[in-house]
């Protein structure tokens, strides 16, 4: 019996850091979807380019890790406002079909110039945390998931000051929502979203250096970008909140259902679980948890 | 509209083709792609059969992407069921060719039925999220079936047989195809003469104008998914009679993405454009293979990096096709043959 509550404890804990990487992620997503109604299908390379960054500095360049870290949000930075620049703002006004389809190519794009630069086998981060396992309330969890988790943590909530207290976060948070009233307030909307993009960019290479830190760094890295799918709807699209609960809640559940499920389906069910959840969800609450609810008028 | 044509019925101004030039044309043309299995080469006649499946699924998608405006990112799914389908029929149930690739067709439009039903609900983004979580749970259930699909290994198709007559070789397969091909476009350019696609682009043009005039978005709305997957359950078919072999790998999100770019390089909202794109994403990157055959000796490392290089012009043509010319090589077409109309006096 304490068996099985053991097993279900450390899928949570594993969850819990799945979880806060996927919320690292989905806030870049929820971010950029508020400010520019643009739908990012180019997350997951962001976050893919992030790790490949920091671990060229780290492994080629013998950087110590926390400088390499930093440098690799600037570069993260100025990408996110080079892509937004030479990309998305021609493209303000145009279909919401047309911009998807930017942002697909976007990520084909990065895909192939990372293959064609790094190549595909999985490139592995000198240890920065131990992957010993410690004994930690019971139940044994690498200290590197412990970290990540906490470090997730500290992004998410640095991030949610930013929101509250910072002239640019409380002007991001206006221009997502209503534009108009925004520009009126004299605040200049192209520099948001260029901003939004950058920000969007860091956030998710930070998920990107985690995630590498635990896995390894290979072009899977990228499928995270549409695993923030299903944690953006449970959470609501427009809502950052929403977005980080709900990332939470996916991570967990993947694990559940692959710990669980797996056995009996025969095997990658965590890959396909958040996108059923994703079905019903939609069926249910398209708005999601969080969401506002859209009302429609002619 | 060319000089000196002057319609006094509707009839006439309703016409596909509209001038005994443009007959003519299409005529002359017609008659060339019939005769040319008995010139080329086996590898392009592969290249024109995979242009001809691809036709009929873009097909599809651009009736509901681009007529319908319900954006899919799904729509290799369907294409997957389509082959699979078919596959189990003639495999498993041992039904002939000619009844296994319409129920491959309708085992497709009861799950894009069945895809369709958020549409009602949700729209634009969410829709588009919800046809990729489609294309998932496809993928999913196509590797992990195993009884059914037999996983990653595949399955095995017999060449189609009707009525005696066996296809079972590039050129055979050309006419069969080119025949399939030339019934979509048909059907398809026809489809939007007439009341139910004039309802599809009401539909698109705004939803809730569309229903306030009396057009019913629950019917058309899965009325176009339904038409949408039938076209891809088609082609999916078709290409497991074709290739006799249908694995997991090639029905992923990349089908998907690149059913998309095909639809809006040719450009949304257009048969024709479809066509062209459908040529130009099929023919970039068999040239590139080409081109790296050529360069092997100057460049060793070319091959190993071919995919990658691929995937590269194909992310950016997209891109400068959207960037440049967003409505798509039928808005260029369309620029081409106004110029000629009227040259060398185009003032």
């Amino acid at each position: 019996m304490t068996d099985n509550i053991t097993f279900l404890l450390q899928l949570i804990v594993t969850g819990l850091v799945l979880g806060s990487v996927y919320a690292l992620v989905a806030l870049g997503f929820v971010l950029i979807y508020k400010s520019t109604s643009v739908l990012n299908f180019a997350q997951g390379e962001l976050l893919m380019f992030g790790a490949y960054i920091c671990f060229v500095q780290t492994v080629q360049f013998h950087i110590p890790f926390i400088w390499s870290f930093l440098v690799t949000l600037i570069f993260s930075f100025i990408l996110g406002l080079l892509m937004e620049r030479a990309l998305l703002r021609p493209m303000l006004g145009e279909s919401i079909i047309s911009v998807i389809m930017v942002t697909i190519a976007l990520s084909t794009l990065m895909r192939s110039l990372i293959q064609i630069v790094w190549g595909t086998q999985t490139k592995v981060f000198p240890p920065v945390f131990s992957q010993e396992p410690i004994y930690f309330l019971g139940l044994f969890v690498a200290e590197v998931h412990l970290y990540s988790l906490a470090f997730a943590m500290i992004c998410v909530a640095l991030f949610g000051l930013f929101f509250k207290f910072s002239s640019a976060g409380l002007a991001m948070r206006v221009t997502a929502f209503n534009q108009q009233v925004a520009q009126t307030m004299g605040i200049n909307i192209k520099r948001i979203f260029a901003l939004a993009w950058a920000i969007s960019a860091v956030v998710s290479s930070i998920g990107g250096i985690i995630l590498g830190n635990i896995n390894g760094i290979n072009n899977a890295l990228a499928i995270m970008g549409l695993k923030v799918f299903p944690c953006v709807i449970l959470g609501g699209l427009d809502s950052i909140f929403g977005a980080i609960v709900g990332s939470i809640i996916i991570g967990i559940l993947e694990n559940i259902a692959g710990g669980y499920l797996d056995p009996i389906l025969g095997g990658g069910v965590k890959e396909v679980a958040p996108f059923v959840l994703l079905v019903i969800i939609l069926m249910i609450r398209p708005y999601g948890l969080f969401g506002k609810k859209l009302v429609e008028r002619l | 509209m060319p000089c000196g044509l002057f319609h006094t019925r509707y009839r006439t101004d309703e016409r596909i083709f509209k001038t005994v030039w443009v007959r003519s044309w299409v005529a002359a043309l017609g008659f060339a792609v019939l005769l040319l299995p008995l010139f080329v080469s086996s590898y392009i006649l592969y290249v024109c059969n995979t242009i001809f499946i691809f036709i009929i699924g873009a097909i599809g998608l651009n009736i509901l992407t681009g007529f319908t405006g319900q954006i899919s990112i799904g729509h290799g799914a369907f294409v997957a069921i389509g082959a699979y389908s078919s596959a189990i029929m003639t495999t498993k149930l041992s039904l002939p060719f000619w009844l296994a690739l319409p129920g491959g067709g309708l085992c497709s439009v009861l799950i894009g039925i069945f895809v369709g039903l958020p549409s009602l609900r949700v729209k634009g983004l969410y829709l588009a999220i919800a046809t990729l979580a489609a294309q998932f749970i496809t993928d999913y259930t196509v590797v992990h079936w195993e009884s059914m699909t037999n996983g990653i290994t595949g399955m095995y198709l017999p060449s189609p047989q009707f009525f005696g007559f066996i296809f079972d070789n590039d050129s055979k397969f050309y006419y069969l195809l080119l025949f399939f091909a030339i019934a979509a476009v048909m059907t398809g350019r026809n489809l939007f003469r007439t009341k139910i696609g004039r309802a599809l682009i009401a539909v698109r043009d705004r939803d809730i104008a569309a229903n306030l005039i009396g057009i019913s978005l629950f019917k058309y709305k899965l009325l176009a998914f339904s038409l949408s997957s039938f076209y891809a359950g088609i082609a999916g078919s078709l290409w497991g009679f074709y290739t006799n072999i249908i694995t997991p790998e090639h029905f992923t999100i990349v089908l998907s993405i690149d059913y998309l770019a095909m639809v809006i390089i040719g450009g949304l909202g257009s048969i024709l454009g479809t066509v062209f794109g459908v040529i130009f994403m099929t023919i970039l990157p068999e040239l590139l293979t080409t081109a790296s055959i050529l360069l092997k000796d100057t460049f060793g490392q070319i091959t190993t990096l071919l995919s990658a290089i691929k995937g590269l012009i194909f992310a950016l043509a997209i891109i400068l096709f959207l960037l440049f010319e967003p409505d798509g090589l039928a808005e260029i077409w369309r620029r081409v043959k106004a110029y000629w109309k009227l040259w060398p006096f185009s003032y």
